[in-house]
């Protein structure tokens, strides 16, 4: 009985060392490695390695199914005298440069119009985004058949109002299959910039609006000179993003055109596709989609001096 | 009009209401006074109806097709094709019973759900680490979380098809389920950082000071404090994995295996002059899950698109 009394007070007094082990459960960066494990596996397995791999590969001669030798810059010199590439560099920008300046200036629009005060703002608002949730290639079908050459219904509506006599070849024609696409392009987008600026204009006060017509401001003034530069950074981080998803687009092309009509549509990572998949040539195709990264590192820069510039609007310590 | 400037946007806000101020009865609310009615019709409804109309009209138009018998869908002279009298449901019939649709749909559920999950357990722990922990190193390998972002799957396809291949995961789920992660955990990761900056330190020293070890307070404590955070994440990675198109056009092979966008691409599309019912039934049943689900979490939709780009 007594030894059952004697023990708590003997346990008590044996307060041991923090053992090398103890120590290693509290550290921070110890710790911090073992979470970080999971994300980080998945993404040098899977990310950091086939990036590096892809450039790799762009040097050798590697088929599907077959191990590739080092053959130098032979893939980028063929490319650099191949018109078809060179056709798809055209495209691709042609296609980032229109379709998302249009993006941003109906986005924008788009986002002031929903701040204004109206009923049923929240269904509108929700309805507004629905393009941008349903998966690309679906809507992009419904596109497809809105652009059909038999039987689409922009044909057969400005037939009814006499404005054409013969269907348009939507997407076999080379000018207008490049505006159905980019006009695809700015369908789904627009949502997106609309959105994520609309959250931008809430944080604006509307004191300073009040302000401003006290001073006699107009309605452009206002945009111009309140709305437009709180709004800058935002709109730097949207549209890099809007930018980069535009540039590396891949879905909306193979689903509607598939590059064609005479590679009018071919983009560079429908091109890299086609190559490399389908014809086989894997070394030639990872040629093609190493050759995008140089326009990716310039958006990336947009978007890092856009966070800088951020920053420096919101003082030193934004978290 | 009292609210202090903040920078941290109101969700809820975006979806509901413009600025802080008193609404009235008749929605007329702050300086709206000033603009007359016809002004607004011109400046305000008329631009935004034309906007959300042709936002709109590739659903209703698909939705028309799916239902129209075939002959009026061919025969725009005799029937108006705005609108149908007899909606048929064969198309559905045809998909839902006579082609792999089903197999299609569980398929893209399955990847998406599991893809979805694996990322968001490894987002939640790295999040933590980076915005907790503050190990060293740890805002450099929250920027390059973020670098990992902004690498599109288009760059990728090519070397991970030779991965895929090495790994032997080729034609199979689980070469999608291991490779969307990457899209999903740099997203997911910024996502929850921007949560876990939101709960209060103190909670979590009052917790170290009881004894808790980090694995109990992340569990008892952070997590059930971010489940508005984690029903983002977990919604907006569902969303892209189930968009997904050219890892799962790359990588599967087989029509028993494919997932929805690419089944309906590349098995629908025949020389059948009749397929555009059954495709565009096709893609509304791909779209449907999608946009029910959307319906229901709005706001944290919302929420997980511009919580991502203001971080």
């Amino acid at each position: 009985m007594a030894d059952i009394a004697i023990a708590p007070r003997r346990a008590k007094t044996e307060i041991r060392e923090a053992s090398a082990w103890d120590q290693l459960k509290h550290n921070r960066n110890w710790l911090g490695f073992w979470f970080m494990v999971p994300a980080l596996a998945f993404l040098i397995f899977f990310l950091a390695y086939p990036l590096g791999l892809g450039i790799w590969l762009s040097f050798t001669d590697t088929r599907i199914g077959r191990v590739g030798h080092f053959v130098g810059s032979e893939n980028y010199e063929w490319l650099w005298d191949d018109a078809i590439f060179w056709l798809s560099v055209f495209n691709t920008l042609l296609y980032t440069f229109i379709a998302s300046a249009i993006k941003f200036g109906i986005g924008l629009y788009l986002a002031l119009l929903l701040n204004e005060n109206m009923p049923f703002k929240a269904m509108l608002r929700a309805l507004v985004l629905i393009p941008f949730i349903v998966p690309t290639v679906l809507s992009a079908l419904a596109f497809w058949w809105i652009f059909d050459s038999q039987f689409s219904i922009i044909s057969w509506s400005l037939k009814q109002m006499g404005l054409i006599t013969e269907n348009i070849n939507f997407l076999g024609d080379t000018t207008w299959a490049r505006i159905c696409v980019i006009f695809a392009n700015i369908w789904r987008g627009v949502p997106f910039v609309a959105i994520t600026l609309l959250a931008g204009l809430q944080t604006v006060q509307p004191s300073l609006y009040e302000a401003a017509t006290l001073d006699g401001a107009s309605r452009w003034q206002m945009f111009r000179f309140i709305t437009y530069p709180l709004l800058t950074p935002i709109i730097a981080v949207v549209m890099t993003f809007s930018v980069l998803f535009t540039f590396t687009d891949f879905q909306l092309i193979w689903a509607m055109t598939r590059g064609g009509p005479v590679n009018a549509t071919h983009l560079m990572a429908t091109l890299s596709y086609q190559r490399a998949i389908i014809a086989g040539q894997l070394g030639e195709g990872a040629a093609i989609s190493s050759a995008m990264i140089p326009f990716l590192l310039a958006a990336i820069m947009v978007s890092w001096f856009g966070l800088q510039r951020r920053k420096w609007q919101q003082g030193e310590n934004n978290d | 009009m009292t609210d202090l400037p903040t920078s941290r946007i109101d969700l809820k806000a975006v979806l509901h209401s413009s600025a802080p101020t008193i609404a009235k009865d008749d929605h007329s609310e702050g300086m709206s006074y000033l603009q007359s009615v016809p002004r607004r019709l011109v400046t305000l409804y008329l631009p935004l109806s034309i906007i959300v109309i042709v936002l709109l009209f590739p659903f209703y138009w698909m939705g028309l097709t799916a239902i129209k018998p075939d002959e009026q869908l061919l025969d725009l002279d005799k029937y108006n094709p705005f609108w149908t009298w007899n909606p048929t449901f064969k198309h559905f019939y045809k998909l839902l019973f006579e082609s792999h649709y089903p197999m299609w749909l569980w398929n893209t559920m399955y990847v998406a759900v599991c893809a979805t999950i694996l990322s968001i357990i490894a987002s939640v722990l790295a999040a933590y680490a980076i915005v907790r922990l503050r190990y060293k190193g740890a805002n450099m390998v929250g920027g390059l979380i973020f670098l990992a972002y902004l690498v599109p799957p288009s760059i990728l396809f090519i070397p991970l098809a030779t991965v895929v291949f090495q790994y032997g995961l080729f034609d199979s789920p689980m070469a999608l389920i291991l490779t969307y992660p990457t899209i999903l955990i740099p997203f997911s990761t910024w996502l929850l950082m921007g949560y876990f900056k939101t709960i209060p330190f103190e909670l979590e020293e009052c917790a170290l000071i009881d004894g808790a070890s980090r694995w109990q307070i992340l569990i008892k404590i952070v997590l059930p404090l971010a489940i508005p955070g984690l029903i983002s994440a977990f919604i907006f990675c569902f969303t892209l994995c189930w968009n997904e198109f050219i890892y799962a056009l790359t990588f599967l092979q087989s029509t028993s295996n494919k997932t929805v966008p690419v089944a309906i691409v590349n098995e629908f599309v025949d020389g059948d002059i009749y397929r555009w019912g059954s495709l565009m039934a096709g893609a509304l049943a791909g779209s449907l899950p999608l946009v029910i689900l959307y319906a229901f979490f709005v706001e944290h939709y919302v929420s997980a698109m511009t919580g991502a780009v203001k971080e």
